[in-house]
C-alpha cells in the first residue's frame, strides 16, 4: 500500500545571528589574507589619492589667503594662481579626475572580490543559507575592508599631501594648517571610500543571492 | 508499507536560449519511495540535470509541482526552501562544490551553522561525521590538498552532517577514476542503507546500476522508461540488450 505522509508546514529557516555572521566573515578574509589585502590595496590606492588631492588644495588655499610676499613667490613657482577670484577650475577638475579614479578603483576592487565568488554563493544556498546570510557577510566583509582601507587611504593621503607641501613651502605650512577644511576633507573621502566598497560589494551579492541555486552556481567567473 | 518522499508532477522546464526556447522538460512524473536508491540515466541533453535539480529545490519548474513529504516545493517562500535544502536534502556534485578558502572541517562545519547551531557546536559536528567518511586525519586541509575522492567524501560529509532524508548526487563519480569512484557508490549504498535515506543520482555510469533499487531513463525531457531492479540484467557490454554508447 501506498501512502502520502502529511507533514506540518514547513517552518521558515533559522536566521544565523549576527555574531556568527561577523565570524564567518572575518574567517573568510583571514583565510584568504592575500587576496583581501590586494582588494584592500585597491581602496586605499582610490582614497589616498582623492585625499590628496582635497588636501593639497585646502592646504594652497590658506598659504594664498596669507597674501605673503614671500609664499606667494613659491606659490607662483609652484604654479599656483594667487590672483584668483574663487575656486580654480582646473584644479576642481583635477579633484573630480581623482574622484573618478578613486570610484573605480573601489568598485573594481570590490566587484571582483564578489564575482569570483558567486559560485560559492550558489553553493551556499544548496546548503540552507538564506539570501539575508549571504548579503550580511558581505556587508560585514566589505565593510572591514572598506572602513580600514579607508582610513588607512586618507591617512595616506593626508601624510604625503603635508609632507609635499611641507617639502615646498617650509614650515609655515603648519601655521596657517586649514584644520577644519582638512577635517572636511578627510570626512568625505571616508564616507566616500566606505560607502562606495559596501555598495559595490553587497549589490552584487544581492544579485546573486536571489537567484536559484543552480543559476548562481552556473554563472561564469 | 511503502511511503512516498518525494513526488513529481508534470514537471515541464523551458528556457529561453536568445530568441530559441528550448524544452528541457516535457511534462515528467515521478513518485521516489523513502529509502530508495535511484539513479537518471540519460545522455547529455537529456533534460536528465535539469529534473535532478528541480525535485532537489535548486531550479524551478515553468509548470509542474515537486512535491516531497506532503509539501509542494511551490507553497514554499523562500525562508521555507532554505529550511528544507538544510534539514530535508543533501547535495553531492560531480565537481564537488567545496568552498576553496574553507578547510574540510569549515567545509562541513558551515552546512551544520545553517541549522542553528554555533560555529564550535557546527565544528564538532563535522568533525565526528568526517571521522565516519574516513577524513578524521585530514580536518584542517583545504580543498586543494585533497585528492578528487577525498574531496567527493567532504562532499558527502557535508551533505549528511544535517541529517537529510534525501541525498541528491550528480554525477558523484563523474570526475573520479573508476576505483574511487566505486568507492564512493559504496559510501552512498551504506549510508542509504544503514540510515534509510532515500539517495537520488544523475549519472551516465553503468556502475551506479548494480547499486540502484530503481532506474529510470530519461531521453529528450521525457521518462523512456522505469526499471525496478529484478528487471535489470546487466551483461558485459550491454544492459537488456542495449549495447552501451
Amino acid at each position: 500500500m501506498i501512502t502520502m505522509n502529511s507533514q506540518p508546514s514547513i517552518p521558515l529557516q533559522t536566521r544565523v545571528p549576527w555574531s556568527v555572521v561577523f565570524f564567518v566573515s572575518w574567517g573568510s578574509l583571514r583565510r584568504r589574507i592575500f587576496r583581501s589585502l590586494i582588494t584592500m590595496i585597491g581602496v586605499v590606492l582610490g582614497i589616498a589619492f582623492l585625499t590628496y588631492m582635497l588636501v593639497n588644495d585646502r592646504m594652497v588655499n590658506s598659504l594664498v589667503a596669507m597674501k605673503d610676499d614671500a609664499v606667494n613667490v613659491l606659490l607662483q613657482k609652484a604654479g599656483v594662481d594667487i590672483f584668483r577670484n574663487g575656486p580654480d577650475t582646473m584644479v576642481l577638475l583635477l579633484i573630480g579626475l581623482s574622484l573618478l579614479t578613486c570610484l573605480a578603483g573601489i568598485i573594481n576592487a570590490m566587484l571582483m572580490s564578489v564575482t569570483e565568488r558567486i559560485k560559492e554563493i550558489g553553493t551556499l544556498k544548496c546548503l540552507g543559507a538564506e539570501d539575508s546570510f549571504i548579503v550580511k557577510t558581505y556587508f560585514v566583509e566589505s565593510s572591514l575592508q572598506g572602513v580600514l582601507g579607508t582610513a588607512c587611504g586618507a591617512l595616506a593621503g593626508l601624510l604625503v599631501s603635508v609632507a609635499v607641501n611641507a617639502a615646498i613651502y617650509g614650515g609655515v605650512v603648519f601655521s596657517v594648517f586649514p584644520w577644519m577644511a582638512v577635517l572636511k576633507a578627510e570626512l568625505i573621502a571616508f564616507l566616500i571610500g566606505s560607502v562606495m566598497s559596501v555598495l559595490a560589494s553587497i549589490i552584487p551579492a544581492y544579485w546573486a543571492a536571489c537567484k536559484q541555486p543552480v543559476d548562481a552556481m552556473r554563472v561564469e567567473e | 508499507m511503502a511511503d512516498i518522499i518525494l513526488q513529481a508532477q508534470g514537471l515541464t522546464k523551458v528556457y529561453a536560449m536568445g530568441a530559441e526556447t528550448v524544452h528541457a522538460l516535457k511534462g515528467v512524473s515521478l513518485d521516489v519511495l523513502r529509502g530508495q536508491y535511484v539513479s537518471i540515466m540519460g545522455p547529455s541533453g537529456s533534460g536528465k540535470s535539469t529534473f535532478f535539480n528541480i525535485v532537489g529545490g535548486l531550479d524551478k519548474p515553468t509548470a509542474g509541482e515537486v512535491v516531497m513529504d506532503g509539501q509542494r516545493f511551490g507553497d514554499l517562500n523562500s525562508s521555507q526552501m532554505a529550511w528544507v535544502r538544510c534539514h530535508k536534502v543533501g547535495y553531492i556534485f560531480q565537481s564537488f562544490n567545496l568552498i576553496p578558502s574553507m578547510t574540510a572541517l569549515e567545509n562541513v562545519a558551515i552546512a551544520r551553522i545553517f541549522s542553528g547551531l554555533t560555529p564550535s557546536e557546527a565544528r564538532k559536528h563535522a568533525a565526528a561525521v568526517l571521522d565516519q567518511v574516513g577524513l578524521g586525519h585530514r580536518l584542517r586541509h583545504v580543498p586543494s590538498e585533497l585528492s578528487g575522492g577525498q574531496q567527493q567524501r567532504v562532499a558527502i560529509a557535508r551533505a549528511m552532517v544535517n541529517k537529510p532524508e534525501m541525498i541528491l548526487a550528480d554525477e558523484p563519480t563523474g570526475n573520479l577514476d573508476l576505483h574511487t569512484g566505486e568507492d564512493i557508490i559504496r559510501l552512498l549504498v551504506a549510508l542509504q542503507k544503514e540510515r534509510n535515506i532515500t539517495v537520488i543520482t544523475a549519472t551516465h555510469d553503468m556502475k551506479m546500476l548494480a547499486a540502484s533499487d530503481v532506474v529510470v531513463w530519461i531521453r529528450d525531457g521525457q521518462i523512456a522508461r522505469v526499471a525496478q531492479r529484478d528487471e535489470i540484467t546487466i551483461e558485459v557490454g550491454s544492459i537488456d540488450g542495449k549495447t552501451l554508447a
